[in-house]
């Protein structure tokens, strides 16, 4: 593993490659449907997402935008009553084929929750490097420069670099979420999927929370869960809009906001209801 | 006039009512509350009190040390019930804790189905039986069929008691750690194992520790189903097919024989048996709370440093 090509440094004159988005499908979801004790959460969803660009969804509370979200890295096997059908595919492979192990799968997905969960027992550095270190690697020049790397991408690291070994719990909330963000970086996923990963964060920490997005964009398939309408604009290259579980419309962002195709969309997009 | 902002005015008024009379509810609660407690410690104080009045005197080097002597002499000390009494809760806690823990793991990870409801329903029986009982099942299946009284006997029957303590205890611990910890372990692509060894576990070390702590403390002083199991004797440890001391059962010896200096002999081992299991809890929270101190850990660093 080698140390991440991406400094925040050059965040700043980065520009979003337009042509890069053309490229192929990083993950497909095929007809996902799930449901919880029979009640159907999310229905018959097919979305496809595109390397190196963000993704954002979007609808009104318990629309199943999160329900969606978590089935792109299996984690409703941890749910004993939801039942998933459908395909997620990554790279080819699927994710929910008999003969897959989603432990493996899941590397290449990294994942931000709404409520910052930093481990409680561990350091700073600890919590960065746990998905590394718990995994086997123990080489210290890596994990080094892997929590640099990660905190710098989370914009941590200036605030927290002399005390890395302080308990992850003494931070702040806002803090807390931009280590969860370092943490899921360190993993090296290939897609990161963020669950409102801003809900917790005051608007300085916001600001820099989609700076940070923008420039993951350059390497990784994002896909975004949020609220905020505006976020989605600043943030994200393609919108899908999602109600009652359904997928009402799914377009690049600037078409479904300016122009959207959907009446449910316009009205919701328009701010009529939410 | 307008009806809602009247009937606002009447909610807001209800609120007004009964102050005096909740404020005293308020009183009369603390007060109930503070004197149960006292009732509660009292009785507790006292039998700490009286023993420690009547032991102290019984206690000196020899006391500690030596052999038991003849019945009624007044001579001798506790030295092999001392070192019986240690014998019996370290072996019991190797067979015990691990098996607890491991079943308490089980039963928080694992134990979404019917035969973790039927072992959490047995186990919860298991941990009401009368220790007697345990005894005699250790004395029917080690010491008839070995033939002879055996230290074995005794740590199986006092692991017997332990391990339900320690497995509901671990798993109540367990549970209370929040589901947060494991989506993130999860989503992070760690194993199950790792998830619950690593990460839950370590959220939840204390209430563990105090759960293991709560049945060494029970083992500790249970002397029915050693009456059972490794019989008393006055001499040291010296095999484990052979009667062994424990502090509770000379304690029970010296409290049946009729001369005061026995009796005497019997509050000094009462002393030193809550000295030894307080030392224990104390030692053990000491140990776990100041992560610096950590023996092992210093030991496990410096290797690490010297291997680099």
């Amino acid at each position: 593993m080698t140390a991440l090509s991406t400094k925040p440094t050059d965040m700043e004159t980065s520009s979003i490659d337009t042509k890069s988005i053309e490229s192929k499908y990083k993950m497909i979801a095929e007809n996902v449907t799930v449901s919880y004790d029979g009640i159907d959460a999310v229905k018959n969803v097919t979305m496809k997402f595109k390397e190196k660009s963000v993704t954002a969804l979007i609808g009104p509370s318990g629309c199943g935008k999160t329900t969606f979200l978590r089935c792109l890295n299996r984690m409703h096997d941890m749910t004993k009553n939801a039942k998933v059908t459908g395909k997620v595919m990554i790279d080819d492979i699927d994710l929910y084929s008999k003969d897959i192990d989603p432990i493996y799968h899941r590397r290449k997905v990294g994942m931000v929750f709404q409520k910052p969960n930093p481990f409680p027992t561990m350091s700073i550095f600890d919590n960065v490097t746990a998905g590394l270190r718990l995994n086997g690697v123990r080489d210290k020049r890596i994990l080094d420069e892997i929590v640099e790397d990660s905190l710098k991408m989370a914009y941590l690291w200036d605030e927290v670099k002399n005390d890395l070994k302080k308990s992850a719990i003494e931070l702040s909330g806002g803090q807390q979420q931009r280590l969860c963000i370092a943490r899921a970086l360190a993993i090296q996923p290939e897609v990161l999927l963020m669950d409102e990963p801003a809900s917790a964060l005051d608007p300085i920490a916001t600001q820099k929370i989609e700076e940070t997005i923008t420039e993951l964009k350059k390497d990784y398939a994002i896909i975004i869960v949020t609220h905020n309408m505006q976020q989605a604009i600043r943030v994200s290259d393609y919108t899908g809009f999602m109600y009652l579980g359904d997928l009402i419309e799914f377009r690049e962002t600037k078409k479904l906001f300016t122009d959207p195709k959907d009446e449910l969309t316009a009205k919701y997009v328009q701010g009529h209801f939410g | 006039m307008n009806s809602i902002q009247n009937r606002r005015q009447e909610y807001r008024s209800l609120f007004k009512q009964n102050v005096a009379k909740r404020l005293l509810v308020d009183k009369i609660v603390r007060i109930i509350v503070f004197s149960c407690v006292i009732i509660a410690i009292i009785p507790l104080g006292s039998i700490l009190v009286e023993v420690f009045k009547n032991g102290i005197t019984a206690i000196s080097i020899e006391f500690l040390t030596e052999t038991p002597g003849s019945a009624g002499s007044g001579e001798g000390g506790i030295g092999p019930a001392i070192q019986g009494t240690l014998i019996i809760i370290g072996l019991s806690s190797l067979i015990g804790v691990p098996i607890g823990v491991m079943s308490g793991i089980f039963l928080s990870e694992y134990g979404d189905n019917k035969l973790a409801r039927s072992v959490r329903f047995f186990n919860d029986v298991f941990m009401e039986f009368p220790s007697i009982i345990l005894g005699i099942f250790a004395f029917l299946i080690i010491v008839l069929v070995l033939g002879h009284f055996s230290v074995w006997a005794g740590a199986f029957a006092l692991s017997l008691i332990m391990f339900p303590i320690v497995a509901r205890t671990t798993e109540e611990s367990l549970k209370m750690v929040p589901i947060t910890y494991r989506e993130a372990g999860t989503a992070l692509g760690l194993t199950k194992w790792i998830i619950t060894f690593r990460i839950i576990i370590s959220a939840a070390k204390s209430g563990m520790i105090t759960g293991i702590l709560l049945s060494v403390s029970r083992i500790g002083g249970e002397t029915a189903p050693l009456i059972m199991t490794i019989l008393g004797s006055s001499q040291f440890f010296s095999s484990m097919d052979t009667p062994m001391d424990a502090l509770p059962l000379r304690i029970w010896r010296l409290s049946l024989l009729p001369y005061d200096s026995a009796q005497l002999q019997g509050w000094g081992a009462a002393l030193v048996l809550i000295i030894i299991i307080l030392g224990i809890n104390l030692g053990v929270r000491y140990y776990f709370s100041n992560k610096k101190n950590l023996f092992f850990g210093k030991l496990i660093k410096q290797r690490r440093n010297t291997i680099k």
